[in-house]
């Protein structure tokens, strides 16, 4: 029964919604709206939503003439992206089957060894020295998979408590009566069962792989070669500050760039980093909620 | 031989047993736990690296001594006043503001019916999936000086001049807390809607037969009972009240030196000595202050809660 009042409500609730989602989307429009802008008009006119002219020239200049640089980018992205999803889900995986074991010995040195991590960490400096001196990761394509990325101890937990919870443990104990292995246990009974956590942890993954730049930023150097689009879209803004802060910065800021991409092309980089999140979001948007729901408190 | 000998005995060989038994599983977690190694308890001895006179020729060990001139250095100059100061500040404006608003779209969310509550509850949610450095992009379609949409249309239309945002560090701080609840709104209030929805609903039926008013439900139902939920995300955002969202500090304000008064945060700071100053024994000096006081706030945190609930406590 809905009374006056649940209808008054519902309609402020609309009216605040509908300016948050407005609120939320409206840069992303602004940002697709300059990328099709011509790029005089935008010079002339600023940023706008209802531009003079309109014109495709950012995304003829990235396909057609001189966008190899940006194409490179957007392989390496999605290079990245695949591989370390696929290897941190597997070793996520492998951790959080053996932390869910009740009798595991050691299952307590274990379960601390990877809260630790959460509580305690070494910071930028220490990372680096190691990652650069002993692993030797510097301009390499590895400095964008390894560091930081490839697994972490808040999706280890996630997946664990699932496999506790959502797992029963006689199934895995007739499995194993029956005779067979772990990796058979854990590959044909649980891994089935635990879909909804493992698409969830992969999805935690898949985002922070496309999202990064920092890795790139910081180990790599000279090889701009290997930049993802965000180490780009990253490298692209720094020239630019460097532009109008220090004229005479312009052979140094333009290292490894030939030329400053207008600004209706920059935003068609932009757009184009956006793209696969906005094309995939629909789809994962369930097991993302779920996932944060499960992670809740403990985030 | 007494009984509890062979009790012991008896637990002993089952250990083994159970350990060999667990040997595949010990190799499913090997390369887990060899990553962790690598990334986080490899690095950690390089702590030392702040109480030296870094030298990248003779490498961490090899490196002087000094002592804790670099701590002292740091805690001499402005910054480290500077850089808790916003880091803390921040995070305090982020804790406050961010949760008064999760918590008050969690509560629109859950009295709304029809399907476009989904649809704003993706729209919301979008702004955290997209990076840092495009955020800084978005913004800086609004705020940049030439052709920004703020100096050209806001501003213009209401006949104010046009502010040279990227120079003048007043403004940053609104900036930037805008910026946070609208990347963290969506996230936040998807745990306080999922805990809404848990609540008895018979409380509410109840409250209504005597007539109570859609506030009063809010105020005597719905917020007592988030109370355990707020405190819990509260504690858990104070725990880590010196680290900083390194993306957000650093893109968003382009890296700009003007706005280092108001933007510099303990993360951005450790950052730009190592890789823009190359001073790595002052970089690592704050990093250490970093991880050691947070280490003790994150354990002290963990502590209240697992007072409070010791189901949400972290360990």
């Amino acid at each position: 029964m809905k009374t006056k009042e649940d209808i008054r409500f519902n309609v402020i609730g609309h009216i605040v919604m509908a300016i948050l989602t407005f609120n939320a989307l409206i840069p992303i429009v602004l940002m697709i709206i300059s990328s099709l802008t011509d790029n005089a008009a935008l010079m002339k006119n600023g940023y706008s939503f209802f531009p003079e002219k309109l014109s495709l020239y950012a995304y003829k200049w990235i396909f057609a003439f001189n966008g190899g640089m940006v194409i490179r980018a957007y392989g390496i992205s999605f290079f990245i992206t695949i591989v370390g999803t696929v290897i941190s889900v597997l070793l996520t995986i492998g951790l959080a089957y053996g932390l869910s074991k009740r009798d595991l010995p050691g299952k307590g040195f274990f379960t601390f060894y990877v809260v630790f991590t959460m509580l305690f960490n070494g910071g930028l400096v220490p990372t680096y020295i190691n990652y650069t001196n002993v692993f030797h990761l510097k301009d390499t394509i590895f400095a964008l998979i390894i560091p930081n990325l490839l697994m972490n101890a808040f999706n280890v937990l996630l997946m664990k408590s699932y496999f506790v919870s959502g797992v029963p443990y006689e199934i895995i104990e007739a499995a194993y009566i029956d005779g067979a292995t772990e990796f058979q246990t854990l590959s044909k009974v649980v891994t089935p069962l635990a879909k909804p956590i493992i698409a969830t942890v992969a999805m935690f993954a898949g985002i922070s792989y496309w999202n990064d730049w920092n890795n790139g930023y910081i180990y790599l150097v000279q090889r701009t070669d290997l930049f993802s689009i965000q180490n780009l879209l990253n490298r692209l803004m720094q020239n630019i500050n460097a532009l109008t802060q220090n004229a005479s910065d312009i052979a140094n800021a333009n290292s490894g760039l030939a030329e400053i991409p207008s600004v209706t092309v920059r935003m068609a980089i932009a757009t184009l980093g956006i793209l696969p999140i906005i094309v995939v979001y629909p789809f994962v948007q369930k097991s993302f909620v779920k996932g944060i729901t499960l992670g809740g408190v403990k985030g | 031989m007494s009984k509890s000998s062979i009790a012991k005995k008896g637990s002993s060989t089952l250990n083994r047993k159970r350990f060999k038994r667990y040997i595949p599983v010990y190799l499913l977690m090997f390369p887990g736990l060899l990553y962790l190694f690598i990334n986080n308890y490899m690095p950690l001895p390089g702590l030392i690296v702040a109480f030296k006179q870094y030298n990248a020729r003779k490498g961490i060990y090899g490196s002087p001594w000094a002592g804790l001139s670099n701590f002292a250095y740091l805690f001499q100059t402005n910054d480290a006043w500077l850089i808790t100061r916003n880091t803390i500040l921040y995070n305090v404006a982020f804790i406050i503001i961010n949760t008064v608003l999760a918590i008050t779209v969690a509560i629109l969310l859950s009295e709304m019916w029809g399907k476009v509550k989904n649809f704003y509850q993706s729209a919301i949610l979008l702004p955290h999936l997209i990076s840092s450095v495009i955020i800084g992009y978005l913004v800086f379609a609004f705020f940049s000086v030439e052709n920004g949409f703020v100096n050209n249309f806001i501003l213009e239309k209401l006949g104010i001049e046009a502010i040279s945002w990227y120079s003048e560090p007043k403004y940053w701080p609104f900036i930037i807390v805008f910026v946070s609840s609208w990347k963290a709104i969506g996230y936040n209030c998807i745990i306080y809607l999922s805990t809404l929805l848990g609540f008895d609903r018979s409380f509410y039926e109840s409250a209504m037969i005597d007539g109570a008013t859609k506030w009063q439900q809010i105020k005597y139902i719905t917020l007592p009972l988030l109370k355990p939920t707020v405190i819990m995300l509260t504690l858990m955002a104070v725990g880590r009240i010196f680290y900083s969202d390194f993306g957000l500090f650093y893109q968003v304000p382009m890296n700009q030196g003007a706005l280092y008064p108001t933007t510099q945060t303990i993360d951005t700071y450790v950052y730009r000595g190592l890789l823009q100053l190359g001073n790595i024994s002052m970089s690592a000096a704050a990093g250490v202050y970093q991880s050691i006081i947070g280490f003790a706030m994150i354990l002290g945190a963990n502590m209240l809660v697992r007072k409070l609930d010791k189901e949400s406590a972290l360990w």
